[in-house]
């Protein structure tokens, strides 16, 4: 039984230990231009929290809890719908752009 | 279905989340990476339904729903509405209220663990609930001087290093307490200490720095996810907490050395900031105003023009107004290029996505390092609403706050206009040197304003 929950503790410093490497690799070169909508990404990414704050919802025992949980879910909810609606109303700025340009060019 | 095919699910969700944040690294792939993030929450978001109660539907499942349908509710509209101008805060205010759902979590799942509670599991515990309170208050104070509803610049009190340090002891040793003791007392007593230390610890970080600290407080919120994910033993929350923790720890390095401040220096402002000898009195000294027929006669007579947007652009939404200038100085065979500050505005980006707006060209925004040996065969710089960026004072004012930062060199160039709603001094607020100089021209007015009569004036000749 002792050693089960240790390997499940390993696995999880494993998962986390892993994530860690590839949340630094997948950033390491960003140009400046595109560091306002990678922040709000990563932002709408860690609203993921809702997933938590369901689970513990359903588990509420107590009025409080029950309270603050539906609280942790409200939050969550804005912070990763709204996180992604954010991003992608600045990335709708960079669509096509420098594509558009050169088309009109090539035509000429 | 069983636990190991959710499993699964979760951890395509969790490949999504791996792509999304690879997709936002560049600019062709940025917007779908941002939807495959999208798809991933929603996927984690949906399966919950199914497995947290072993197949049966969730307890309070309706209540559940409709906070949820509160919460889209709230932050869509918000979402959709923001001006451009005010999309830094918003993104501050989003993560805020992540951290503190990361705290919450944390915070019921304790009190319903009880006496149970495992000390790794309490530990982890009191680490969400410490970092989670920090972002929220945090990013809620970057919020406040972000929409100007407080003072921008550092907010120094007296003894206020002590009594940061004081603040700090007192949350590590409420910390120890809970893991010691147990109970609710102690974690209130933490959390409370937590939401204060937030606050004091974004009071004195001068306003350039607060898109730094908002990256920061993101990669927190990061962590705390992750946290409350061993909590809850749920794999998915420990994936994308530690993702957005890993790579934003890297982004806040990324933008620090774009704005050329030391991370450290920004992160213990608070222990190191000194009261600045302010100036108090408004500067007598005499400045060269001009009217937009001034301006328009240089910019019409000029080879070349460099315009250097920043965040009185933003404020006046002036994005269309400067293209028109542009185009209308081009189709006068002008050579028009923007010189595009990496944190010009209130975050690292700002300007791109504002003038793409405007359709502007892409090749004509044109980055510090190209454009700074530029300013030299320039004729006339255009600074519309932009201030810190171009103080010289960054190169020869060791001390003041913005001394380091790289700036673009536009006293190298023949003229410069400065489009000014007042002489008031910049977000960072130091007296800008150059607004003095034989070869500058103020004028003063809202940017958008300005820029329509100059563009009249211009037509005119």
């Amino acid at each position: 039984m002792a050693s089960e929950l240790m390997s499940n503790e390993i696995a999880l410093l494993a998962i986390f230990l892993l994530s860690v490497f590839v949340g630094f690799e997948v950033v390491s070169k960003v140009s400046t231009t595109l560091h306002t909508p990678l922040m709000s990404g990563a932002n709408a990414i860690h609203g993921v929290i809702l997933v938590g704050a369901i689970v513990v919802a359903d588990h509420a025992e107590t009025n409080l809890e029950l309270g603050l949980a539906l609280a942790a879910v409200i939050l969550a909810t804005i912070n990763m719908v709204g996180g992604f609606v954010v991003t992608d109303r600045m990335l709708q700025m960079f669509k096509g752009k420098p594509k558009v340009k050169k088309d009109a060019g090539d035509n000429k | 279905m069983s636990r190991n095919l959710y499993d699964l699910i979760g951890l395509a969700a969790g490949i999504c989340f791996i792509l999304a944040l690879k997709g936002l690294s560049s600019p062709k792939s940025a917007r779908r990476g941002n939807l495959i993030g999208a798809v991933g929450a929603t996927i984690a978001t949906i399966i919950v339904f199914f497995y947290a109660n072993d197949g049966k539907a969730l307890n309070n499942q309706t209540l559940i729903l409709a906070a949820i349908a509160f919460g889209v509710l709230v932050g869509v509209p918000a979402a959709r509405k923001v001006q451009m101008t005010q999309m830094p805060q918003l993104v501050a205010l989003f993560n805020g209220v992540g951290g503190g759902a990361a705290a919450l979590v944390a915070i019921v799942e304790y009190l319903k663990l009880g006496d149970g509670a495992t000390t790794a599991e309490v530990v982890a515990t009191v680490f969400t609930v410490i970092v989670g309170c920090v972002s929220f208050s945090g990013s809620i104070i970057t919020f406040m001087k972000l929409q100007e509803l407080m003072t921008t610049r550092p907010v120094i009190f007296p003894f206020g290093r002590q009594v940061i340090a004081l603040t700090l002891v007192g949350v590590l040793a409420s910390g120890g307490w809970v893991i010691s003791s147990g109970g609710s007392t102690p974690l209130l007593v933490n959390g409370l200490l937590s939401l204060l230390f937030g606050v004091l610890f974004v009071l004195p970080v001068g306003g350039a720095d607060v898109p730094i600290v908002i990256s920061l407080l993101n990669a927190f919120t990061g962590l705390t996810v992750a946290a409350s994910g061993y909590v809850l033993q749920t794999t998915l929350l420990i994936v994308a907490g530690t993702l957005v923790g890993a790579s934003g720890t890297i982004l806040t390095r990324l933008m620090a050395e774009a704005m050329g401040r030391s991370l450290f220096g920004t992160l213990f402002g608070a222990f190191t900031a000194k009261a600045q000898a302010s100036t108090g009195a408004v500067d007598a000294r005499p400045v060269k105003s001009g009217s937009a027929d001034d301006v328009a006669i240089l910019l019409n007579y000029a080879q070349r023009v460099v315009i250097v947007p920043g965040f009185g652009l933003a404020v006046a939404q002036a994005q269309h107004t400067v293209r028109e200038l542009a185009d209308l100085l081009a189709s006068k065979g002008v050579e028009v290029a923007y010189g595009i500050h990496p944190v010009a505005g209130r975050m690292p980006g700002h300007m791109n996505v504002l003038l793409a707006e405007a359709n502007v060209p892409y090749e004509q925004l044109v980055e510090m390092e190209e454009i700074n040996p530029t300013f030299p065969q320039t004729d006339v710089v255009l600074v519309v609403g932009a201030n810190d960026v171009v103080n010289p004072a960054a190169k020869t004012t060791p001390g003041c706050p913005i001394y380091g930062m790289p700036i673009l060199d536009v006293a190298l160039a023949g003229n410069v206009i400065f489009l000014k709603r007042s002489m008031r001094p910049g977000f960072a607020g130091i007296e800008n040197e150059l607004l003095y100089e034989a070869k500058t021209t103020l004028l003063f007015g809202d940017a958008k304003d300005s820029l329509t009569k100059v563009v009249s004036a211009l037509k005119a000749l």
